[in-house]
């Protein structure tokens, strides 16, 4: 439904955003290929010729590999399952009648608008440090020995961090979901007799399907690159290196460009795995 | 649910989902109050919520020591640079793809997206390269154009979704009024989706402000926003709880702010459109 | 001044042509009404005129200029849409002024053209107004202001009436038809609705499938349409068409009657029926008819004072000379 004329102007039009996003997927992804390729060191040596797959072979290997690989589910799992628990249960809680939802809502959505090194920073000192924690003064309390968060249960204590912050998110999701479902078929279900907990089962967590989907799709591809929380609290100490955070050791803190960049090749092809699910939803949805 | 409810079990709801919604935002309630108390009453046990002796001492010291004005003003430059190049960029663009469709419109917007998903750490190696090479490290404009970059594919979908909902025959009565394409987007679909278009920035905003990857890694001195600024806290000297409360709020006041206004922008934006 | 062309016009959307070859000739300060139903391609045909669409091939000459490959802006037309497309976040007086200030005529010349166009169309009291404060009746007006400023050679309706309740249709039909007497531009008038078409048009042209069937001054069509897609589409309530043995009597496949042209007599008759619903409007009455040896209910129009009522058993008889007979093409037989 157009003119020639303005479909020349569309291309022009969209030209340059197309050229910018292209250079910016291409040159460092065509760069990082050709890094992972080869031997090379920056600080000792600098290039030192072609490997062929030996880094890809080396990450592998590596001791680090696999509990890197675990951390990252386990952090990417573990936050997934709180949040869209707690989600769904918060989201049906707020959709219900009470008396300043507003502010209620505003509460809740508030970690969202956090910088995650505030929340890592604040977390990690003023809530979970061993002697002067809030935590702590609340574990002595009740008589109890205060835990050392970020030493003896750190990926315990990542996944709490990063859960607070995203819990809002997926609870404003879910919200907006949950708000889109039509009453009436809820009062069609209580007329026919089905009992709270079926009502839940059969029709709003079918309703919520779709939603919770793009939460988990659209958390996972924040959350496997989540890096300010680790950096700030345990600097990739106590077992909490995740993949991410084992790229970003082996190019910028041991130098092993080479290296790193077979490792960002694994992180690339991890994350387009999640990404073509993701588009596939977002794509069915945009001829709605 | 427009049903009746008793009282009874609204007054239940509310006090449930207020006790929540309070526990959810208390550590940045704790952080605000213990910005304004001494480090002493800051470590205090039994903590103590209200009723100590308030100070500003602390924002007075974080300011003498770290400079924030120079951070706050290096956030503002780069969330909002980035914010306004990615619009300039982006409204041409979303103006193509909502009102001169082609076959390829879908797939290249979902491209877009796509380079969204680029794991930021997969190309780190590169772009710290590049701005090597040409001499941008630690430099403001730089970060502009990375997280402009980087923001680009969600300014581009919100814009589309946003334009699609102005509906086509208005652009055609422009042309037909003799409108340039300059003068149809300048003044009539630009005004029109000013709403719009002030959500996108402000959502675009706040996800700049607190982008933590690119910011931490590419900037040392110069261009360090407050990212860096909060991450230099991580050393011992976090210790001092009230001051890195003090920096903490100073860091979070004007985002929360802006954040708490664009809820419903959130949704729409982060989920490019899939959930409404 | 605005006498508009089209030379072996074809419009294919992909592999889908809409408008088949098409020729057809707008003369100066005509009325021309576009009718068909929906999907017959008038509004694509409107919009190549406009110019917001591509001819894929032949051209278009407006006022002897070629417009073929002219943008829309060029063209020297002004269009008012279905949905108005007022600019919403614009007040009257600006929406009105905008095609001036794109042409960049001066503020004096604008005030006074905004000045001339409110008056006429009883817009003085809203020029500062938004779109949104106004009536649908007044958002038509306010749409046809902005055209008139434009002082085009051509002015382009596309079902302009669609979206008002059916009193205001009425209201506006005549002001349209008032202000083309009262400037005498040319003017293309997109419908659906042949009551529009009929009431408004010096000249109809009845598309289907992007095909033209006729075109002609509305009684032409009325009294001698051309096939029998065209006899059922101009007139309401619409011509009987009745096939098989009747139709044959008159040596044709298919013979129509028009609802008026049929008398109630008291035997005999042509045609014998029972009546099946009877629908009184006062002046006049609409029985619709099961009529012995035709499929389809005949509608006959008897006077508002007929108390037939359902069941009733009833003879008609057309009258001499309104019989208008259809071969097996369903071409009109001379």
């Amino acid at each position: 439904m157009a003119t020639q004329h303005s479909r020349s102007a569309a291309r022009f039009m969209m030209a340059p955003a197309v050229i910018l996003l292209l250079g910016w997927m291409l040159v460092p992804l065509t760069m990082t290929l050709y890094f992972s390729f080869k031997s090379y060191l920056p600080l000792r040596g600098g290039d030192l010729g072609w490997t062929g797959f030996d880094n890809y072979v080396r990450f592998v290997t590596s001791s680090a590999f696999w509990p890197s690989v675990i951390t990252t589910l386990v952090i990417v799992g573990g936050v997934l399952v709180i949040t869209v628990c707690l989600g769904i249960l918060l989201a049906m809680l707020l959709d219900q009648p009470m008396w300043g939802q507003g502010i209620v809502r505003i509460l809740v959505i508030a970690p969202f608008f956090v910088m995650p090194t505030v929340s890592a920073l604040v977390w990690k000192n003023m809530f979970m440090d061993p002697t002067n924690g809030l935590l702590s003064h609340l574990w002595r309390f009740f008589g109890a020995e205060p835990v050392a968060w970020l030493s003896e249960v750190p990926t315990t204590s990542i996944v709490m961090i990063v859960s607070w912050q995203w819990l809002p998110f997926a609870t404003l999701i879910l919200l907006t979901a949950i708000q889109s479902l039509d009453s009436e078929q809820l009062e069609a279900a209580e007329m026919d007799g089905a009992p709270h907990l079926s009502r839940f089962f059969y029709i709003i967590l079918p309703h919520l399907a779709r939603a919770i989907t793009i939460v988990v799709l659209i958390q996972t591809i924040f959350l496997l690159s989540i890096f300010a929380e680790i950096f700030v609290t345990t600097g990739g100490a106590f077992g909490t290196r995740t993949l991410t955070y084992l790229i970003y050791q082996r190019v910028l803190e041991s130098q092993n460009v080479g290296l790193g960049s077979a490792g960002g090749v694994y992180a690339i092809i991890l994350a387009n795995i999640v990404a073509i699910f993701l588009m596939r939803i977002v794509g069915k949805n945009m001829d709605a | 649910m427009a049903r009746a409810v008793t009282s009874q079990r609204k007054a239940i709801n509310t006090a449930i989902a207020w006790t929540i919604g309070f526990l959810i935002f208390f550590p940045i309630l704790w952080t605000i109050l213990t910005s304004f108390k001494t480090e002493g009453t800051a470590i205090a046990d039994p903590p103590v919520f209200l009723f100590f002796d308030w100070t500003l001492e602390n924002y007075a010291v974080v300011q003498e020591r770290s400079n924030y004005m120079r951070f706050l003003w290096n956030s503002v430059i780069i969330a909002g640079g980035s914010t306004l190049l990615g619009v300039i960029v982006a409204v041409p663009a979303a103006w193509a793809m909502a009102f001169v469709p082609s076959r390829r419109t879908k797939d290249i917007l979902l491209w877009m997206l796509s380079t969204k998903m680029l794991p930021a750490v997969g190309v780190l190696y590169p772009i710290y390269l590049i701005c090597i090479e040409l001499g941008v490290l630690d430099n403001r404009a730089a970060l502009v154009i990375i997280l402009m970059l980087i923001n680009l594919p969600i300014i581009v979908w919100m814009l589309y979704t946003y334009f699609r909902e102005i509906p086509g025959e208005i652009l055609e009565a422009a042309r037909m009024d003799g409108a340039s394409l300059r003068n149809e987007i300048l003044y009539v679909l630009t005004p029109m989706a000013i709403p719009g278009i002030a959500s996108t920035v402000l959502l675009n905003f706040i996800l700049a402000w607190n982008e933590a990857f690119w910011t931490l890694n590419l900037t040392a001195v110069d261009a360090a926003p407050l990212t860096a600024f909060i991450a230099s806290y991580s050393s011992p000297e976090g210790l001092f709880f009230a001051k890195l409360s003090a920096a903490s709020t100073m860091a979070i006041a004007p985002i929360l702010i802006l954040g708490w206004f664009s809820q419903k922008q959130l949704v729409r934006g982060l989920t490019f459109g899939a959930v409404k | 001044m605005g006498r508009i062309t089209l030379n072996k016009v074809v419009k294919r959307f992909g592999e889908v042509e809409v408008i088949p070859p098409l020729d057809l000739t707008i003369e100066d300060g005509e009325f021309t009404v576009f009718v068909g139903p929906s999907g017959c391609g008038k509004s694509t045909l409107l919009r190549l005129i406009a110019g917001l669409e591509d001819v894929s091939s032949g051209d278009i000459t407006i006022d002897g200029t070629p417009a073929t490959d002219l943008p829309p802006a060029k063209r020297g037309l002004a269009m008012v849409f279905q949905s108005y497309a007022l600019y919403p976040h614009m007040s009257v007086r600006k929406n009105i002024a905008f095609p001036m200030k794109m042409a960049g005529l001066s503020q004096e010349e604008q005030e006074a053209r905004i000045k001339k166009a409110a008056d006429a169309l009883n817009l003085t009291d809203y020029l500062d107004r938004r779109p949104g404060q106004l009536s649908g009746g007044q958002r038509q007006r306010v749409a046809i202001g902005r055209a008139i400023v434009r002082e085009p050679s051509a002015f382009l309706f596309d079902e302009p009436l669609s979206n008002l309740d059916a009193a205001l249709r009425v209201g506006m039909r005549l002001e349209i038809s008032e202000l083309h007497e009262r400037l005498k531009t040319t003017m293309i008038y997109v419908t659906h609705d042949q009551v529009e078409a009929m009431t408004m048009a010096d000249k109809i042209v009845v598309l289907r499938a992007g095909h033209i069937e006729q075109v002609g001054s509305p009684l032409e069509l009325y009294r001698n349409p051309r096939n029998l897609f065209v006899a059922g589409f101009i007139g309401s309530p619409k011509m009987n068409l009745i096939p098989g043995a009747p139709a044959a009597k008159h040596d044709a496949t298919h013979i129509g009657i028009r609802p008026e042209h049929f008398r109630i007599v008291e035997s005999g008759g042509t045609f014998t029926g029972k009546v099946i619903v009877s629908e009184h409007l006062g002046s006049d009455t609409f029985f619709h008819v099961d009529v012995e040896g035709v499929e389809e209910a005949v509608t006959i129009r008897a006077g508002g004072e007929v108390g037939l009522r359902h069941g009733d058993k009833i003879h008609i008889e057309p009258e001499e000379g309104q019989i208008h007979r259809f071969d097996a093409q369903g071409l009109r037989i001379a």
